[in-house]
């Protein structure tokens, strides 16, 4: 696998928000987010970012996916760079590639419902499904994702948590991407859902040869989900490896500390 | 404070229960509150546009008509030709009340018109401030507070004076003065909206700025700007009446609300009904879509949701 071209390829990542002046709105300086982040994502693979709020994880994430710019180096998406694509090619890199969102209440509109959020992916991108076909594709991705398909005239606020989450995961799959970003798409779940939504992530990834970039601050669901981990502080990874690498023998001290901060379910037991 | 402590202890694990069925029955009374507020000034609006609609044609009302002989005739006379004028007639002899209808229509028609076109702008310059931000924010809402700044009666009659009198000036007037509210309204909404999380899987999903614009800023923006177009309704047909009270509104022979009040304060100590009826009417009308745009709020807002 490693000598395979990677899906994406990010290297020197760096992403600043500018900080301007507030009377003139000058450019006085930047925030640096992130900065001199490289890793590889093989098709098929599954790679975890984890660090503390405010590490930079989710901006990996957004750059990644679009939705902020990133102030230097590359993202290379199956060779073709994210940041100098076009318009219209940056549309057809979206299709590859996904997103499913933190929090299952915001991330749907509410106005919409079931069928239409999973038929708007169709509406942008006209060709991958025609019209007349959106209602039982979306009734199809809905029992995919383990959603009852007559409920797709209902709206989001008529689902729990976890279902929604599942509704997020169906709008991301509507295009048949080849990566899915997940910013902390389980941790506003509770832990029960979230180990039901964690096994359907990985269902899809057995059958659909899905590559997930998968964004958490728990590690423990690092750990059961991921190939491979990149530690992130203060916007700069000090540690990557294979989950089995990392989480037996940390190298860094962040590392090791953020390892140390996991509760432990019965700590008297646990060799000091 | 030491002898106020202990029946609060006892009275809190009584009273959570109990508030809470205190909450959801107060809830429930708002709810149907706002119901009844909403359906009452729509039965009156609706009033006003039937009796707009029929009375000039069942009366056959013609403004350019006089009738001498049943000049300033207070309510309830028995006209010369046999009808009851119940709400009297005018220094011309027309009947009050199909003139006040007459006047009614015209009020309904300029307001919706201008609604219309002043909506469409606003709601336009809203979105485009709202979704671009910018300099394209900073110059259309610079605009708007320009526009806020100028005065609409000075704009009146600077429009009457060029352009001549008419009811499609009054409606051009309004629209200008009034697209400002709109484009506020549907910018801080758009502003609410536009960094939420669903926006943001939109753009995820490469939708182009019309896409976002139209189909997911737009529908969020609704239940504010028509709530915002209720209270403005009422505001455009009053500033229309008082264009046409100062004259710089509908030209003569077209009666409005507002020149029939004009027209009326003449005889004010003979035949207080000219002005006083119509005057009625209008605050009426006005008052009753205040109540409703009202009612609309409490209406979309979440927190009376549910019970």
């Amino acid at each position: 696998m490693a000598d395979s071209t990677p899906l994406l390829k990010v290297r020197n990542l760096r992403v600043a928000y500018p900080i301007r002046s507030s009377v003139l709105m000058r450019h006085i300086g930047d925030n640096v987010a992130v900065s001199d982040v490289s890793f590889d994502l093989h098709q098929g693979e599954t790679v975890g970012l984890v660090g503390e709020s405010g590490s930079g994880k989710s901006t990996i994430a957004r750059t990644i996916i679009g939705l902020v710019k990133a102030s230097d180096g590359s993202i290379e998406f199956e060779g073709k760079d994210i940041a100098r694509a076009s318009w219209r090619q940056l549309k057809s890199i979206r299709r590859e590639m996904q997103m499913v969102f933190q929090d299952p209440y915001a991330s749907l509109n509410p106005r919409l419902t079931v069928r239409d959020i999973i038929a708007e992916a169709w509406r942008v991108h006209p060709g991958v499904v025609p019209r007349g076909a959106w209602t039982s594709e979306a009734k199809a991705l809905m029992d995919r994702v383990g959603l009852n398909p007559d409920y797709s005239d209902r709206y989001p606020h008529q689902f729990s948590g976890g279902q929604r989450q599942r509704i997020g995961i169906a709008r991301a799959l509507a295009l048949r991407p080849k990566l899915i970003v997940c910013d902390e798409a389980v941790s506003a779940l509770d832990v029960s859902v979230q180990a039901q939504v964690l096994n359907l992530l990985e269902d899809l990834q057995a059958d659909l040869d899905l590559s997930y970039l998968f964004i958490s601050h728990d590690l423990s669901v690092i750990e059961h989900l991921c190939d491979r981990v990149l530690v992130l502080n203060r916007g700069v990874v000090v540690e990557q490896g294979t989950v089995d690498q990392l989480f037996d023998n940390p190298q860094d001290d962040y590392t090791k500390r953020l390892l140390a901060a996991v509760p432990v379910v019965r700590p008297w037991l646990e060799p000091t | 404070m030491t002898a106020a402590l202990p029946p609060m202890i006892t009275t809190t694990p009584i009273a959570t229960p109990t508030t809470a069925t205190q909450t959801m029955q107060r809830a429930r009374r708002a709810r149907r509150g706002v119901k009844i507020r909403i359906t009452v000034p729509i039965i009156i609006i609706g009033l006003y546009v039937i009796g707009a609609i029929t009375v000039p044609v069942i009366y056959g009302f013609d403004p350019l008509r006089t009738e001498l002989v049943d000049r300033l005739k207070p309510p309830g006379t028995t006209l010369s030709n046999g009808s009851i004028a119940f709400l009297g007639t005018d220094q011309i002899g027309q009947d009050l009340f199909a003139q006040m209808m007459m006047g009614a229509r015209v009020s309904l028609a300029v307001g919706a018109s201008t609604l219309i076109f002043a909506g469409l702008a606003g709601v336009t310059v809203g979105l485009l401030a709202g979704h671009f931000g910018g300099w394209m924010d900073t110059v259309l809402m610079r605009i708007a507070d320009v526009q806020l700044a100028f005065p609409a009666i000075l704009l009146a009659i600077l429009l009457a004076s060029v352009l001549g009198q008419g009811l499609t000036n009054i409606i051009i007037v309004l629209s200008i003065a009034n697209w400002v509210v709109f484009a506020r309204v549907t910018r801080s909404q758009v502003l609410a909206l536009k960094n939420r999380e669903f926006v943001e899987a939109g753009r995820a999903l490469g939708a182009g700025h019309f896409h976002l614009i139209v189909r997911t800023l737009l529908p969020g923006c609704v239940a504010p700007i028509l709530v915002v177009a209720t209270v403005e309704f009422g505001h455009v047909i009053l500033a229309e009446a008082a264009l046409s009270f100062l004259g710089v509104g509908v030209p003569i022979g077209v009666p409005s609300l507002g020149s029939t009040i004009q027209a009326g304060t003449a005889y004010l100590t003979s035949a207080w009904w000219i002005s006083t009826l119509p005057g009625i009417a209008l605050a009426g009308l006005v008052l009753a879509t205040g109540v409703l745009g009202d009612a609309l709020r409490d209406f979309y807002d979440p927190t009376l949701r549910g019970a």
